[in-house]
């Protein structure tokens, strides 16, 4: 007979509630890039909109915390784990605000031109919301060793960004004119690269949840 | 020797050392293979669900065992590098440096002044003015003086049960004991008088090493600073599972008994 059924119960709505708000950023992201790309100002009004409900799920799921952290004064395992979804929560909720950032910037650059047609920053998209749907993963899984593994992924987003910069840097000292342009999309790529960091400090907190030791493995370059 | 650091003190090491313990209850083995280094100038707390032998372990601190008909020890406890088995040991002495505090308060029927002045007189205190002294300082460590400073001729049954238990801390105190043993001090007692205890616990431990039998989870996890898991094996026989500081048990005990125990899993 499972014992603390009704905690147990909680407990795993909680971890769900972290799944759905995961989904809800990665979808963030991917749109908030699609926006970008297609330079499409009213998907990027409806995101920044959007935002908001990341924001309430973030709270919802909060409170849910501190209820069972008064009500059922968790130990040992189940006090790491509430704890660090105290933490993810708002790496996830900081992931929502940098598709939200990108949306803003699609509604800087409006109607103009891109310099060249996007690949890399499309690209780091991909990667980052690949990260985090890994780090999900191992957050239900409780598996440390994948968690690493995301971590080490980070590496490629930075890869990407460097990239990223160095190109939009070429076009600059090319032709001042488009410092502008240039500048808003080293922007967006910083979001992205922003955002895959957030993945690896979601990591280290299922590697705290599994280890019960603090590490500090993603840090990144920038 | 260990060195420790509890509560601001310069600790003298390994108070009570367990080495080997059996405990038999004629043919039943209450305890096996207890090995358990216990520090001073601390409080240790011992959790585990019922029938794990934390309680025996407790009494065999100061040999109340001595008076359970057909009890059988094999191993040794050293209280400051001492076997308190040998058979020089005082036992009424060891009583004095070990007191005791137990689940339900039990003052005598006679007043709070004799209360306390009762362990004292019996080693052999009889001034007026000396006994005076050590009722009033023993109130002072137990937090009780300005609550029963103006009635100390009336009976300590008056009391509430708080009170009263920390009249029993009062009188342990009052013979000077090094160790304090505590039983479940705080299980008949309401919420505020169980937090007034665990305050005088802490104040205790700058000067005392207290070892505390719980049920509650949350109250060793507030009060003490080292925690020792016991728990029964299929036999029936207690065994220490899992011993070390409370704030690593409570977040990340290495052992997976401990985990399931202290999250409400089993027991």
């Amino acid at each position: 007979m499972e014992i603390r059924t009704d905690f147990n119960r909680r407990l795993r709505e909680i971890q769900d509630d972290i799944l759905i708000m995961g989904s809800m950023v990665e979808a963030a992201i991917i749109t908030s890039i699609k926006a970008l790309k297609e330079r499409d100002i009213d998907i990027a009004k409806q995101l920044i909109s959007d935002d908001a409900l990341i924001n309430r799920k973030r709270f919802e799921i909060e409170e849910k915390c501190i209820k069972l952290i008064a009500t059922q004064q968790p130990l040992a395992g189940d006090l790491r784990t509430i704890i660090s979804v105290l933490n993810i929560l708002t790496e996830l909720e900081r992931i929502g605000d940098y598709a939200a950032g990108i949306s803003k910037i699609v509604l800087m650059i409006g109607n103009e031109e891109h310099l060249k047609p996007l690949i890399d920053i499309p690209r780091m998209a991909d990667k980052t919301t690949l990260m985090l749907r890994k780090s999900l993963d191992a957050f239900i899984k409780q598996d440390a060793d994948k968690a690493r593994a995301v971590i080490a992924e980070d590496d490629d987003v930075d890869n990407l960004y460097d990239q990223v910069f160095r190109e939009l840097l070429t076009f600059m000292i090319e032709d001042p004119r488009t410092i502008t342009r240039a500048t808003r999309l080293i922007w967006a790529a910083h979001n992205l690269e922003r955002s895959a960091d957030r993945v690896t400090n979601i990591c280290e907190r299922i590697i705290y949840i599994v280890t019960g030791k603090m590490e500090e493995l993603g840090a990144s370059n920038y | 020797m260990t060195e420790y650091n509890f509560n601001g003190q310069n600790c003298r090491g390994d108070k009570i050392k367990a080495k080997n313990l059996n405990f038999y209850y004629g043919s039943f083995q209450a305890l096996r293979d207890i090995n358990l280094d216990i520090p001073g100038c601390a409080i240790t707390a011992i959790i585990g669900p019922s029938g794990c032998g934390k309680s025996s372990f407790l009494r065999l601190l100061n040999r109340m065992n001595d008076l359970i008909y057909g009890s059988r020890i094999e191993g040794t406890i050293e209280l400051d590098g001492k076997n308190i088995f040998d058979r020089d040991v005082d036992v009424v002495e060891l009583r004095k440096n070990v007191g005791m505090v137990f689940q339900k308060p039990n003052p005598f029927p006679i007043s709070i002044f004799d209360n306390i002045a009762f362990g004292p007189k019996q080693h052999g205190k009889k001034s007026k003015i000396e006994l005076e002294e050590i009722v009033e300082s023993s109130l002072k460590k137990a937090a009780l003086w300005d609550e029963v400073k103006d009635k100390l001729g009336q009976s300590a049954l008056a009391l509430s049960g708080g009170q009263q238990q920390r009249l029993c801390i009062a009188r342990v105190l009052s013979v000077e004991p090094e160790v304090i043993l505590m039983d479940e001090p705080c299980s008949a007692l309401d919420p505020m008088a169980t937090l007034k205890i665990e305050d005088l616990m802490r104040t205790l431990a700058k000067n005392y090493t207290i070892i505390i039998v719980t049920h509650n989870m949350q109250q060793a996890a507030r009060v003490s600073d080292t925690t020792a898991f016991f728990m029964m094996e299929p036999d029936r026989a207690g065994s220490l599972v899992e011993y070390g500081s409370t704030s690593e048990i409570f977040t990340n005990p290495k052992d997976k008994r401990t985990e399931d125990y202290i999250t409400g899993r089993f027991g």
